[in-house]
């Protein structure tokens, strides 16, 4: 045991291991934030489809030989959050279909671009970087990590000041447009923030990994808790210790971050099931 | 009748369908304060669909709704029928309950300690106050629609579209919902209601309006 913290204590030393720390930290605490509403709304798969969208943004931005990709990839990502959750009511195309359009597309059209223009000897490498997040996380330098405090303080802030409408919209939102609430704009607000998470998530667990954040903490919670609080508090939680286990496990072990912090939570997850089933039963 | 009666929403030549094609056409209707109007019809012959129109939730192909000068868009309440992702969704009943308050609320990101109140003055009305913590996919099929109806109740303060508000309950639970929407009526709330359940609603109904297929 003296082992592991005399180890633990000489890798904190080297700063990119505390903003790998940090930044993973936080992006779980966002990712979980709205991975229950998106859950609870259908929408466990928007964070695949949308880091795919954000990955075809940053083959293109490589392609542009642009210096900061953010300035398109941002964008980019928002407007097909938009489109994504206005037009699951009520359209041809449902929901799900429009999101594995989306998903499987941009991911292709990505690779193509990238395939096509890009210049970096080690192409596979690249893609597996920004696919898996394997190595990014601890390349983070100080800017980035400020970036992620502020933005996941920005996520923070909107979601308590609009929690009430939140629940209301993914309760049921025909019923608050019926009685006068503003529920596109709403909407339109939730979108925007799950596209900044996805977009700042990319950095740690990178694009495919990015369901597991948004999705395990959320339906750990719900396993137990049966109030759209208590599964919103129990969910950022689950998710912040997870994110922070899986960090220690990944460096202790040499493992892949993103991929640890995923084991983690699926075994939170079967933990939780567990409980779930003994509290129903007693 | 009223005859002084205040108009409400009045109806002329609406048109409705979807992608094209028009399942209901020729409709015109007056609704006034305080009226009690059943909407009945087959089953696919458009009721839910005129419901929402009137909502906003749909536009009509052709023809005109107009809504009186002395209601907004934040008096009205609405009982949908109950979607797939309501039935394990986590949330308590006082949680579902209060989201009927929203509409009163603006940008404010908080509920006052009046409009708890009206929440929890709902809840005991419907005879749900004691449920208020527990689970609502735990409830009930009447116990739900209680909750929705209170929810209901919080955003209407004139008048109150009601979607097949029995639909699925047994002959004991669905009567004591009558019973709830008649003392509602009674109060001045005006109720527009779609049902199958022509025998046990007539009664009740001070106006009806039948849709048949074209």
């Amino acid at each position: 045991m003296a082992d592991i913290i005399d180890k633990l204590i000489t890798y904190f030393q080297f700063p990119f291991v505390r903003y790998a720390m940090i930044t993973g930290v936080l992006i779980a605490l966002c990712s979980s934030l709205l991975g229950v509403t998106l859950v609870l709304k259908r929408f466990s798969f928007i964070g695949d489809g949308l880091s795919h969208v954000a990955f075809g943004a940053i083959a293109i931005a490589t392609a542009m030989n642009l210096t900061n990709n953010l300035f398109l990839v941002l964008p980019v990502t928002i407007i097909c959050a938009v489109f994504l959750l206005s037009s699951s009511q009520n359209s041809k195309i449902k929901g799900d279909a429009a999101l594995a359009m989306l998903s499987v597309g941009t991911l292709a059209i990505g690779y193509l671009i990238l395939n096509m223009f890009s210049r970096s000897a080690n192409l596979a490498a690249d893609v597996c970087a920004t696919l898996f997040g394997s190595t990014s996380i601890l390349t983070l330098s100080m800017t980035d990590v400020w970036f992620s405090i502020i933005l996941s303080a920005l996520v923070v802030i909107v979601f308590l000041f609009f929690y009430h409408k939140i629940f209301a919209i993914t309760f049921d939102e025909d019923f608050m447009v019926a009685t006068g609430v503003k529920a596109k704009t709403y909407n339109l607000v939730l979108a925007t923030t799950i596209a900044i998470v996805i977009v700042v998530a990319m950095n740690l667990v990178g694009a495919l990994l990015i369901s597991a954040l948004v999705i395990f903490p959320a339906l750990s919670a719900m396993r137990v808790f049966k109030s759209f609080r208590s599964v919103t508090i129990c969910s950022v939680i689950i998710s912040v210790v997870c994110a922070a286990l899986g960090i220690l496990i990944s460096i202790l072990a040499g493992s892949p971050v993103g991929a640890t912090i995923v084991a983690v939570d699926i075994t939170g997850f079967l933990l939780f099931s567990l409980i779930g089933k003994l509290i129903n039963k007693g | 009748m009223k005859s002084n009666a205040e108009l409400l929403i009045s109806c002329q030549n609406l048109v409705l369908g979807y992608d094209g094609k028009v399942i209901l056409s020729n409709l015109s209707f007056t609704v006034s304060q305080g009226d009690y109007l059943c909407i009945v019809g087959k089953n696919g012959s458009g009721k839910s669909t005129l419901m929402k129109t009137l909502l906003g939730l749909k536009t009509p192909m052709s023809g005109q709704i107009e809504w009186g000068s002395g209601i907004k868009a934040n008096e009205i309440g609405y009982l949908p029928q109950q979607t797939e992702i309501q039935k394990d969704f986590p949330a308590t009943v006082r949680e579902v309950v209060r989201s009927g308050l929203i509409n009163r609320s603006g940008l404010r990101p908080f509920y006052t300690i009046s409009e708890k109140a009206i929440a929890e003055k709902n809840m005991r009305k419907l005879g749900i106050g004691n449920l208020a913590g527990r689970c609502y996919r735990e409830l009930s099929g009447g116990q739900q629609q209680r909750t929705l109806l209170a929810r209901a109740l919080c955003s209407a303060r004139k008048i109150l579209l009601l979607d097949e508000p029995v639909a699925g309950l047994d002959p004991e639970a669905a009567a004591e919902l009558y019973s709830i929407i008649k003392n509602l009526n009674d109060e001045g709330i005006t109720i527009i209601m779609i049902t199958h359940d022509i025998d046990n609603t007539m009664g009740f109904a001070t106006k009806t309006l039948r849709i048949n297929e074209e």
